[in-house]
């Protein structure tokens, strides 16, 4: 049990440090969906491309650390894929944020909106996912 | 006076951070995320503990903000200011919500997984930039 929530554990405080280092030094909210936003509207483009490059760093460094690249499954077909990218890019312009901004500074803030985003998208989520194995247990 | 390339660095080490706790979380496995979702089904728990160690470590972190005037490299903190819980908010993260359990991904680990070169990662994303382009042309005001 521990072996399997551990690595999610320091994983998740990584990201949580992460989330701290753009805050205290750029004072910028880490929002993934807010980052990737800006970069299509080209606004703040070093810096907001300097971070999307960081982060598709993140899985080399794990790879150069581990000697293994971070498992990747995807179960959905083409389809899916595509509905799924629609949503979730639509949605997270939308609704201002994702599980970055929303999940883990949006909650680290105490912020009334993004706790009700937070339990929205989770809702969500287990709704679609509870919905896919009914169709194709 | 700031060194010009200080805010970009500090974002590339961010995102390296990020890029690197992701993977380690197992939140980059899509497969996971929806078994994290399938709280009725098979449930595997273990990925809120990603949020949870994300969220006490960012909140360490707002408690420094809040003592500090200003960030190292800034003139000031840039936060959201909105503050209505409205049907734009809800509507929007119910429909990532849905999207993110029909495909096992949010926005930072499909990002963080294209260095995999793995083609459904990559349509994901487009897709994913395609519905952000398409919110902003039709349905945002301005």
């Amino acid at each position: 049990m521990i072996s399997v929530f551990l690595p999610s554990l320091f994983g998740g405080a990584l990201i949580g440090l992460s989330a701290v280092m753009l805050l205290l030094l750029n004072g910028r909210i880490a929002g993934i969906s807010g980052i990737l936003g800006a970069l299509v509207s080209g606004t703040g483009l070093a810096v907001n491309l300097a971070f999307v490059l960081g982060l598709m760093l993140g899985p080399l460094a794990y790879l150069s650390v581990f000697g293994q690249w971070p498992a990747v499954e995807i179960e959905a077909g083409w389809p899916l894929v595509v509905l799924a990218g629609l949503l979730v890019g639509f949605g997270t312009r939308m609704g201002s944020g994702c599980t970055s901004g929303h999940g883990v500074l949006g909650l680290a803030r105490l912020s009334p909106r993004s706790i009700a985003a937070v339990a929205t998208f989770l809702a969500a989520g287990i709704l679609a996912v509870t919905a896919l194995r009914a169709v194709a247990p | 006076m700031t060194h010009p390339l200080a805010r970009p660095a500090a974002a590339l080490a961010s995102g390296l951070v990020f890029g690197f706790g992701l993977s380690l979380s197992g939140m980059l496995n899509p497969a996971r995320v929806q078994s994290f979702l399938d709280v009725f089904g098979a449930w595997d728990p273990s990925l809120a503990f990603v949020l949870g160690g994300a969220v006490l470590v960012a909140f360490v972190g707002v408690q420094a903000m809040k003592r500090m005037k200003r960030p190292a490299f800034d003139d000031r903190f840039q936060l959201p200011a909105n503050r209505r819980i409205d049907a734009r908010l809800l509507l929007g993260s119910a429909l990532f919500g849905l999207g993110w359990g029909l495909g096992g991904f949010c926005p930072g680990p499909a990002v963080a997984s294209l260095s995999l070169g793995l083609p459904k990662i990559m349509i994901f994303v487009l897709a994913m930039l395609t519905g952000m382009i398409l919110h902003d042309r039709v349905v945002r005001k301005r």
